[in-house]
């Protein structure tokens, strides 16, 4: 998938590394699904697959409903919404309208950095919220919510105030749209609100698409001034985890390519309102932001491509995609200059990790593309992913937007605002006419290109949507992959079964990960983490003790005989063995 | 302490029977307190003579958690005690949560111990059981008898049907039991006959037929039930009257719901009969 002619940056060649054969991933899908009931496991099978032919990637059941009973990966809507999407703005004011818990644990768990400019504000360290308590939910919060935001507004006075409605809010039917409608027109800022309760939809997807309707409703296209510079782009889902915007921002300043905004990382509610002056969206999450790019293109003409710069090649590559959309021979060179500079520096780091992680394996279960991305970093190194799956994507980021005629609209999917838009009468304007875009897609170009994560996975990898803690139990049993990238709920049972786990939600407290400097961090990581020794020389607590047998209360005396017998009859491991 | 709630469709005349009955308790001797559990607050203004009741739902609201019994207990008429739960404007917030917040706060509160001596709580409960806080009298043993307000018209037999369907999920349960239907009488034609052939087939009694009066009006205007404000009159006994059928009742069912189709025959049976 390489076009970078550096034959050493593919990985996709490498040879198998040491140790046992890989299983048989059919006889594998079967002992993960044997355990569920019937029904459950008809389901069950339609999301877990054997990637049997890369080329066509097989339907998937995804974004459908969680079965209950089964421990999920995914969040809620609230969390898609105010937590994903828009939450990174960092000097809207964002109020939560809700219990106190939903605020809490919302506040800076994402890490999405913010560097403001001087002069800038960042409200991001505070966490706002209206703390309905049970007299609200009685009586209604809407006075509650109007005082919030007059408070809000007359401590901080911020250019604009977003508010999110949280489950109870949908059920007692507090109309907070017509409450930041007043409010805006008393205090004369941007207030707007996003209902976007967590239970609606089946997973945090519905709540990236709330905000994505609202943030094109309420914010892009109040300003019209365009930035200076030339080469003027958007990166479209890109949330500056641990930094990755800026290295990507840093990375294209250096080829000479002008970012308006970054939806949403690091940026000011400013950028969010004349990111419509911008001639090219570049999508990095496809998952959480491809609403966005659809609409800004149908309504102000700025077509999109997909872009990745998660993984060396994958930078390259999506650098020279976009110095070939703007056709600029210039740029098209100082593109190249910056690859073979950034590779140069990158390459002594990389080949010093692929000495040591040659050959080994990771699974990889998280987001909505970052499951697909990061599959590009490890491929850089030698390593191989058997098995990957998303949290919460739908079969186009799977199977490529090819299907996207084919996927079936479902009630809950139903349940989300579609909005029409039309285009802008004054301020439509196609950045290239027909025949240009004609010539480019001739040369083998393509726009609105998402391939999806199954046509880059190797034959007979397993694909998992919605993975559940049972399959990933299952998964580390039989294929012990040498690191696993996930999330927060399941770090610490992976961890557990002797696997080191690499949260790419949060980057645990690492990153940048992104472009050919955040490359260098995760190659240095996954050495050090894939290679550590620790997982060996530490001796859990269940080898090195007897594992004390079920008590029963009413029998306390005969318990007692019985773990003195096991310990008498229980022999130390051997420190040898602990060492190797 | 027997535990009575009162159940019917919106209109009907829940709070007017409630009290009229009670107030025939009450001069029988018995202590009785009610619980109104509608937003609106007007179960016990009839009791009381007028609304100067605060709610307990209010009061929590302004008082915080430092709630006296006093503070949400009214003495009405014949020493009668008289609650409204209250609960928030219409169109907003949750009133059947209010209805729970309020239970709950009546019980801990002490309203319902033995040392108050109480031989009846009445719940008067708004409209049909449209959600789980409605359903909280029922729900958790509360109230254990129901009584249903009816009349021969299609929506109000239509409602007591439905109660029944939530009566009969909660008596799988708890102990709640249908105790019988009150038919407030909207001079129907055939009504008596129809009421009592429909709590026939629901398995329970029509324990009394109240006929209509304009003395009922008469004494709602004056802010009195109908004994205080002419005990002599004949609309008087009939609530004495279904006080003693309810002190005296042991007909207590699991009520069992009509298909709707059953019930449509029903009406057409009786209401075409002449």
């Amino acid at each position: 998938m390489s076009d970078i002619s550096d034959p050493t940056l593919d990985g996709s060649s490498s040879t198998s590394g040491p140790g046992s054969a890989p299983p048989d991933p059919n006889a594998a899908r079967d002992e993960m699904l044997k355990i569920y009931p019937d029904k459950t496991r008809r389901k069950r099978a339609k999301q877990l697959l054997v990637n049997d032919d890369p080329e066509k990637p097989a339907e998937i059941g995804a974004n459908s409903r969680t079965i209950p009973g089964i421990i999920t990966q995914r969040g809620c809507t609230y969390a898609g919404c105010r937590g994903v999407v828009i939450g990174p703005m960092h000097d809207v004011l964002h109020i939560t309208h809700g219990p106190i818990g939903c605020s809490f644990y919302s506040w800076q768990t994402r890490r999405n950095l913010a560097r403001p400019a001087p002069g800038q504000i960042n409200y991001l360290q505070y966490s706002m919220t209206t703390d309905m308590t049970e007299e609200e939910i009685i009586f209604g919060g809407e006075k509650k919510l109007a005082a919030a935001i007059r408070e809000a507004y007359r401590i901080f006075k911020p250019k604009a105030i977003a508010v999110y409605a949280t489950c109870p809010v949908g059920l007692i039917g507090d109309d907070i749209h017509t409450v930041c409608r007043q409010a805006k027109a008393e205090l004369g800022i941007n207030i707007f609100g996003f209902s976007c309760e967590g239970y609606k939809g089946v997973s945090q997807s519905a709540g990236h698409h709330i905000a994505n309707n609202g943030v094109f409703k309420h914010m892009v296209g109040l300003n019209d001034t365009p930035d200076a510079g030339e080469f003027r782009i958007n990166i479209l889902g890109e949330y500056n985890i641990g930094g990755d915007a800026w290295e990507i921002d840093t990375l294209l300043r250096k080829c000479g390519i002008h970012v308006t905004a970054t939806l949403s990382g690091d940026i000011s509610y400013e950028q969010v309102t004349r990111c419509h002056t911008a001639d090219l969206n570049v999508v990095q999450c496809h998952r959480s932001i491809n609403y966005m790019a659809d609409m800004m293109e149908t309504k102000f003409g700025i077509p999109w491509i997909k872009v990745n710069f998660i993984g060396a090649s994958s930078t390259a590559k999506s650098l020279r995609k976009i110095a070939r959309y703007f056709e600029s021979k210039k740029l098209a060179d100082r593109v190249e200059e910056v690859i073979a500079q950034e590779m140069a520096a990158l390459r002594p780091v990389q080949e010093e990790a692929r000495k040591r992680c040659q050959g080994k394996t990771a699974a990889l279960f998280v987001g909505g593309s970052r499951a697909h991305h990061y599959q590009d970093l490890f491929r850089d190194i030698g390593m191989t992913t058997i098995a990957a799956g998303y949290e919460f994507a739908h079969r186009d980021d799977y199977e490529g937007r090819k299907v996207l005629p084919t996927i079936k609209v479902d009630a809950d999917s139903r349940n989300i605002e579609e909005i029409e838009v039309e285009p802008d009468p004054t301020r439509f304007r196609p950045r290239k006419t027909a025949e240009q875009n004609a010539a480019l897609e001739a040369g083998g170009f393509s726009y609105r290109d998402y391939e999806g994560m199954m046509r880059e996975m190797k034959k007979g990898s397993l694909v998992i949507d919605d993975i559940s803690h049972h399959e990933i139990e299952k998964l580390i049993e039989l294929y012990k992959p040498d690191v696993i990238g996930s999330g927060i709920k399941e770090k610490f049972v992976i961890e557990k079964m002797g696997v080191p786990c690499k949260q790419l939600h949060s980057y645990d407290y690492g990153g940048p990960y992104a472009a050919f400097t955040g490359a260098a961090n995760f190659y240095r990581e996954i050495d050090r983490m894939v290679n550590t020794k620790v997982w060996k020389l530490v001796t859990p607590p269940w080898k090195r003790e007897p594992q004390v047998p079920p008590r029963l209360v009413y029998q306390p005396k005969a318990n007692r005989e019985e773990l003195a017998e096991a310990t008498k009859t229980w022999k130390a491991p051997s420190k040898a063995g602990a060492d190797e | 302490m027997r535990k009575v709630a009162i159940y019917g469709k919106g209109g009907i005349g829940k709070s007017t029977t409630t009290q009229n009955t009670v107030a025939g308790l009450v001069e029988m001797g018995k202590k009785v307190m009610v619980v109104g559990c509608d937003p609106k607050a007007d179960s016990t203004r009839l009791l009381l003579g007028g609304l100067a009741q605060r709610s307990v739902l209010d009061t929590l609201r302004e008082e915080g958690e430092d709630v006296e019994l006093a503070d949400i207990r009214s003495s009405g008429f014949c020493n009668s005690l008289c609650v409204e739960s209250g609960g928030p404007e219409p169109g907003v917030g949750c009133a059947g949560r209010g209805i729970i917040t309020s239970i709950n706060m009546l019980e801990q509160l002490g309203a319902y111990d033995a040392d108050q001596q109480l031989d009846y709580v009445f719940y008067d409960v708004l409209g049909d059981v449209v959600c789980g806080g409605f359903a909280m009298p029922i729900r958790e043993g509360k109230a254990e008898e129901i009584y249903i307000v009816c009349s021969g018209e299609m929506m109000a037999m239509y409602a007591a049907n439905n109660i029944s369907k939530g009566i009969l999920k909660f008596a799988k349960t708890g102990n709640v039991r249908l105790g019988g239907l009150i038919c407030n009488s909207r001079k129907v034609d055939n009504e008596r006959e129809m009421i009592e052939e429909f709590a026939r087939r629901l398995g329970t009694q029509m324990i009394h037929f109240v006929p209509r009066d304009n003395d009922v009006q008469r004494a709602e205007i004056n802010r009195k039930t109908v004994i205080e404000w002419n005990p002599k009159c004949a609309q008087a006994d009939e609530y004495r009257t279904l006080a003693r059928a309810i002190e005296t009742n042991s007909n207590f069912v699991v009520p069992k719901p009509l298909a709707i189709q059953e019930l449509e025959n029903l009406l057409m049976e009786f209401g075409l009969m002449n």
